[in-house]
């Protein structure tokens, strides 16, 4: 017997969705075969980072998280700057964490003012994430739509209970959206055609599976994902073609691992950990495949980008 | 690769005798398939299409028995590329690698960090192996470090050296845990072979690439060396992944058997960066290997590839189930919240966290749901008012508060009233639907 390389037969194609204002765009999708099967067909785009940026100063993150940012991290604008010209962000994923309604509870007038002022201030496309409070979520990213017009924001997470509210400012203003499911094939699919139906146009969509971390129900994530491209790339469902997007920093940064001291349970420098953390758990969802993944640590970042690098590149 | 019934079926006598303990051939046959039956339950199937069934119902990638007594493990035997399509079987095993170069300190110190372990939902997590390299070619050198190693451990081994005179001693010196020889190649071929059947232990086939491999596998079945793991010789993680996608759909697609085994990659070799290592042996647990080789253990990255080993080997088709009972979170008091859910581990994780977020000491009570969600739970009628009351009874939280309020998952609220009918004294208040708004509805009860 000879070894003969075995052939998957894809038929479909992840849709090229191209992010950001005019003349900055960047574009994402695009695959025709598995994540990293480079030695079968062109990974026409590589996996895009985007650098979370919180809209208030965050009160419940370890000393790793903050340490490379602790010079701007009562200041959205600066904090988005700094991520771009010290850590090279590609894109910035801004977080409304501050417009929670059992937190800051900040309004929808205020959250849309720190956006645009964000959005102003960088050229690189721009993540718009609420706090999955449906009803506060409806008036938030409506009001920012509206704001933020021509600025072709990423704005999420758009689900079954706000997707026409949301939705319909979308297609008003021009931004992409965000689909979000709770971890389940078909009810991604069920909330792309509800898109579609409304009118939000296919290169304004984004699938966003809802992720976890490793150790909090990765696996769940990591198997819909697989389901998701599997079905797109080789059973021809275009409602299931459009690129991913993985909300990953905020799951790996509030698990009590990364909370734990130098050490404490035989867990080494606590450091490392939380960065080991984030990047395995982006790694994982990268394989399954993740196209954007939003992060925090920068050296969690580099880490993901020279391994994607050694994957795609030189062995062809 | 197994047959499909129909393929089965083409094989069997055809008489519907019904002496196997089903009506039809056909139906036996659809039961062989789905490995419901044994093909001895046939009094009437010729020999012929009895070699051609076990043939054809051998593992697609052969199961290799790892070192002895109850440290012994399993690696290959995997029936799928991704885990939906039924699971992933035997997990990859993690191994630290120690050198004969190494001085005793540094030895003793990698044994030591060879024992970190884990404690998650009831799971001991763990590392299996310790691979020992020969880089002096100092036969004696490497005997005395494999004889610490084995005095001083209960790992299973790696014994790395092309030179068959090293792998000779290190042998001799563990022969009765059954260590891994590594590697046998074109040219060393014979006298490893021959240390391989000496000591009746398992061999990895080392090659340069997919072709080589295969030639050499062949040539060691031939020889009836049936314990194999492949290494393709690929050193860097682009080669590496390919190698690993192309074995396993090799193996499983075209059933081709020279492929057919479980194999062993090296990040050790890979990178000088540990933390860089750890992301590539990620890569490495999702993406088929059998064996990863770490140049060390360190808490901060053996603890996350074990959780991720955990994740990715878990049986999809069967949910993790967390112990019941009261869980303190934050040190609660008499005053603190009592919150209910079911023992689905991810429902538990999710929730104790988003309480431990919320920084309000709490009682998490835990039922026993057989691993279901909050959901399907209640659907199943098996997280209910009946079924929620006798157990709030059962844990006695009551000589732990002076409240008694209740808050149950948002999901469940219809159930609240028939919860505090067969309550009295207690309040039911129904808490959020998602975990993530935990902490938001939990400070609202501390105000």
């Amino acid at each position: 017997m000879v070894f003969k390389i075995p052939d998957i037969t894809y038929n479909g194609k992840i849709r090229e969705i191209k992010l950001g204002k005019e003349d900055n765009t960047l574009t994402v999708g695009g695959e025709t075969a598995y994540p990293f099967y480079h030695f079968e067909y062109e990974m026409p785009t590589l996996p895009r980072i985007a650098m979370e940026v919180w809209d208030c100063s965050p009160d419940d993150w370890p000393e790793a998280a903050i340490e490379p940012f602790a010079d701007v991290i009562n200041d959205s604008v600066a904090w988005a700057k700094k991520c771009i010209a010290n850590y090279g962000a590609e894109m910035i994923a801004l977080q409304l964490i501050s417009t929670d309604p059992g937190g800051i509870n900040r309004s929808a007038d205020e959250a849309a003012k720190i956006v645009k002022k964000v959005a102003d201030a960088i050229t690189v496309p721009l993540i718009v994430w609420g706090t999955a409070n449906h009803e506060k979520d409806s008036e938030v990213l409506r009001k920012i739509a509206e704001s933020c017009a021509g600025e072709n924001l990423i704005i999420g997470p758009v689900e079954e209970g706000n997707y026409r509210r949301i939705g319909a400012a979308a297609i008003g203003y021009h931004h992409a959206v965000a689909s979000s499911s709770p971890i389940d094939v078909n009810l991604a699919k069920q909330l792309n055609i509800l898109l579609g139906n409304l009118g939000v146009p296919d290169d304004l969509i984004l699938i966003d599976p809802t992720v976890s971390g490793i150790g909090y129900g990765i696996e769940y994530s990591y198997s819909v994902m697989e389901r998701i491209r599997m079905a797109g790339l080789t059973q021809q469902d275009d409602r299931l073609q459009f690129p991913i997007i993985c909300n990953i920093a905020k799951e790996v940064w509030k698990t009590k691992e990364v909370h734990m001291a130098n050490d404490e349970f035989n867990m080494g420098n606590a450091r490392k950990r939380g960065i080991l953390m984030e990047a395995i758990s982006a790694m994982v969802l990268l394989l399954a495949g993740g196209n954007i993944l939003v992060m925090r640590h920068p050296e969690a970042i580099k880490l993901i980008r020279e391994t994607v690098a050694e994957l795609t590149g030189s062995t062809k | 690769m197994p047959l499909t019934g129909i393929e089965i079926f083409k094989l069997l006598p055809k008489t519907n005798c019904g002496e196997c303990g089903v009506p039809t051939c056909l139906a036996f046959a659809m039961s062989l398939a789905g490995g419901k039956a044994e093909l001895t339950s046939c009094p009437y199937v010729s020999e012929e299409a009895k070699t051609q069934l076990m043939e054809a119902s051998a593992p697609a990638i052969t199961p290799v028995t790892i070192g002895v007594s109850d440290r012994a493990f399993k690696i290959g035997n995997d029936t799928v590329m991704f885990r939906h399509e039924k699971t992933f079987v035997n997990p990859p095993a993690l191994a630290i690698l120690i050198t004969d170069t190494m001085n005793d300190s540094e030895i003793d110190a990698r044994l030591e960090r060879f024992k970190l372990q884990y404690e998650r939902i009831g799971v001991t997590l763990r590392a299996e192996m310790i691979a020992i390299r020969d880089d002096s070619g100092d036969a004696e050198k490497f005997e005395s470090i494999v004889t610490k190693v084995k005095q001083n451990s209960d790992g299973n081994i790696i014994l790395m050296s092309n030179n068959p005179d090293v792998m000779a001693t290190g042998l001799k010196a563990c022969a009765n845990r059954r260590p891994l020889i590594y590697a046998i190649t074109e040219d060393n071929l014979d006298q490893m072979v021959k240390l391989a059947r000496d000591y009746s232990c398992p061999i990895v086939a080392k090659a340069t690439n997919l072709e080589g491999l295969s030639e050499l596998t062949t040539k060691l079945t031939k020889l009836g060396i049936k314990d194999i793991v492949l290494d393709s010789g690929a050193r860097t993680p682009s080669q590496t992944f390919k190698d690993q996608i192309l074995i396993r759909n090799a193996a499983l697609k075209n059933k081709f058997r020279p492929l057919g085994f479980p194999t062993i990659v090296l990040p050790c070799e890979m990178t000088d960066n540990p933390m860089k290592e750890a992301v590539f042996a990620s890569i490495f647990i999702a993406k088929y290997s059998g064996i990863i080789v770490l140049s060390d253990f360190q808490g901060e990255s053996l603890f996350p590839l074990l959780l991720e080993r955990l994740n990715i080997f878990t049986d999809p088709q069967r949910p993790l189930a967390t112990t019941e009972g009261i869980y303190e979170i934050g040190g609660p008091d008499e005053n603190s919240p009592v919150l209910i859910t079911t023992n689905f581990s991810l429902t538990y994780f999710l929730i104790s966290g988003e309480i431990e977020t919320s920084r309000i000491p709490s009682y998490l009570l835990i039922m026993d749901t057989e691993g279901l969600s909050v959901l399907t739970a209640w659907a199943a009628g098996k997280f209910n008012s009946d079924t929620i009351v006798p157990f709030i009874k059962k844990t006695n939280i009551t000589e732990k508060i002076k409240h008694r309020k209740l808050i149950i998952p948002g999901y469940i609220a219809a159930e609240s009233g028939g919860i505090e009918e067969a309550l009295p004294g207690w309040e039911v208040l129904v808490g959020p639907r998602e975990g993530a708004n935990i902490p938001a509805y939990l400070k609202i009860w501390d105000k």
